[in-house]
């Protein structure tokens, strides 16, 4: 579907993955195959239950799959421990999650800071880097709040800051709008189309469409499967009315 | 075009060129720019019809200009627009009309069709945002336009993909 020149950051084949509850099992992945090439923003949206975030989950090794392998910038993840999948979601995956899973005990620059101290930078570096992200994402003045204390949408720019300080190659978003009001929403969508602008590659899961159409590609994701998988080139064909159909007010 | 152009005078006179701009200024890069030939056309009609009077005022080195006043009916008019409701927006029944007779045709997918309709849609939600992004942040009634119309897409893709659940488990 992309660029054939640009480097392949992740390729999944063949992701199955079974959820064995109470009932009768589901198939939340039932046969994946994905590529993203770096500086990619591809949107998976689907109905909810549809396995999407379980795909997500799979994708940043927050679940294993039951088959099927991942590689990561070439390097095949099948035998990591899990260990070592959360060295990988410290320093090459970001993730931003629907309720933020901010350290609620932490202020707002700790919890910001902690994954960088994690990762082996230096306390001045991860508060340069901290700064830094924290006045992009326009919350100067809030390094000393509890993120109890700020509204959703500032709990999700931190939490968006927190995935950013080791500027992994991969950012995955799990419905990171889905608890936030439309101006959250919109927040959201802009902050990631600006990372994206800047070469974040980014993998984001959404039911909401507007969010989803952000990214430059949309995969429909039914019933733990790839149903459609396009790009958006931002043209409608020419026989529509389009943009403007959509718009007119009638006579 | 009518009304809206009725509804800008009720606030005062003004000539052809100002209502156009008017227009454009208050609903912003994302509707449709009004041309200003079916501007003029509209109100040549509206004085026809007695809702809108015009006096030529004549301009030095330059052509006359025409300036509109509302009348006492075209008041009436813009009255009776504001308190009237208006229809539900359309069900997209030519599109409702090809899903429900694809399969007895043989000619067309069901979920083939519900995937193109979805991109085509998503192409346009694009195309919103960014206009969305372009158009700047104080133009509330702008910025309105476009969200009621991201928001009718949204539904619009809600439903295509309740479709989809439905037919996929007939397969």
């Amino acid at each position: 579907m992309s660029d054939v020149r640009a480097p392949v950051l992740l390729r999944a084949e063949g992701l199955v993955k079974t959820h064995h509850g109470e009932g009768a099992p589901a198939h939340a992945v039932r046969g994946v195959d994905l590529t993203v090439t770096r500086g990619e923003f591809v949107a998976i949206t689907g109905p909810s239950g549809a396995g999407k975030s379980t795909l997500l989950h799979l994708l940043g090794g927050l679940q294993r799959p039951d088959e099927g392998s991942i590689r990561l910038d070439g390097r095949c993840t099948d035998s990591y421990s899990e260990a070592r999948w959360a060295e990988e979601r410290r320093s090459g995956i970001g993730i931003v999650f629907q309720f933020f899973n901010l350290v609620s005990n932490l202020s707002v620059a700790d919890n910001v800071e902690l994954p960088a101290l994690l990762a082996g930078r230096s306390p001045k570096q991860a508060r340069a880097e901290r700064e830094a992200l924290l006045a992009e994402l326009g919350l100067q003045g809030k390094e000393r709040s509890m993120p109890g204390e700020l509204s959703g949408g500032e709990q999700q720019r931190v939490a968006l800051a927190r995935a950013l300080v080791n500027h992994p190659p991969l950012l995955l978003a799990d419905e990171p709008a889905g608890s936030l009001d439309s101006k959250g929403t919109r927040e959201v969508m802009r902050l990631l189309s600006r990372f994206h602008q800047r070469g974040q590659s980014i993998v984001l899961v959404t039911h909401d469409a507007r969010l989803a159409s952000a990214a430059d590609r949309v995969i429909s994701f039914f019933d733990g499967r790839i149903v459609d998988d396009a790009e958006l080139d931002g043209t409608t064909p020419s026989r529509g009315p389009g943009i403007s159909g959509v718009l007119e007010l009638r006579d | 075009m009518r009304l809206p152009l009725l509804a800008l005078l009720a606030r005062g006179p003004a000539h052809g060129y100002e209502l156009k701009q008017d227009l454009e200024q208050l609903l912003g890069s994302a509707y449709p720019q009004p041309n200003v030939g079916q501007i003029y056309v509209t109100l040549g009609r509206l004085e026809k019809s007695g809702l809108i009077e015009g006096e030529e005022v004549e301009q030095t080195g330059r052509p006359n200009k025409k300036i509109y006043r509302l009348t006492d009916a075209g008041r009436e008019a813009v009255s009776v627009w504001f308190q009237k409701p208006e229809d539900e927006p359309r069900v997209r029944d030519e599109f409702f009309m090809k899903l429900a007779l694809a399969p007895q045709t043989g000619l067309a997918d069901q979920i083939a069709l519900i995937n193109k309709q979805r991109r085509q849609y998503l192409n346009t939600m694009r195309n919103l945002s960014k206009l969305a992004a372009a158009e700047g942040r104080d133009n509330r009634i702008a910025h309105l336009l476009i969200e009621g119309a991201m928001l009718h897409l949204q539904a619009d893709l809600d439903w295509l993909e309740r479709c989809q659940e439905e037919l996929e488990e007939l397969e």
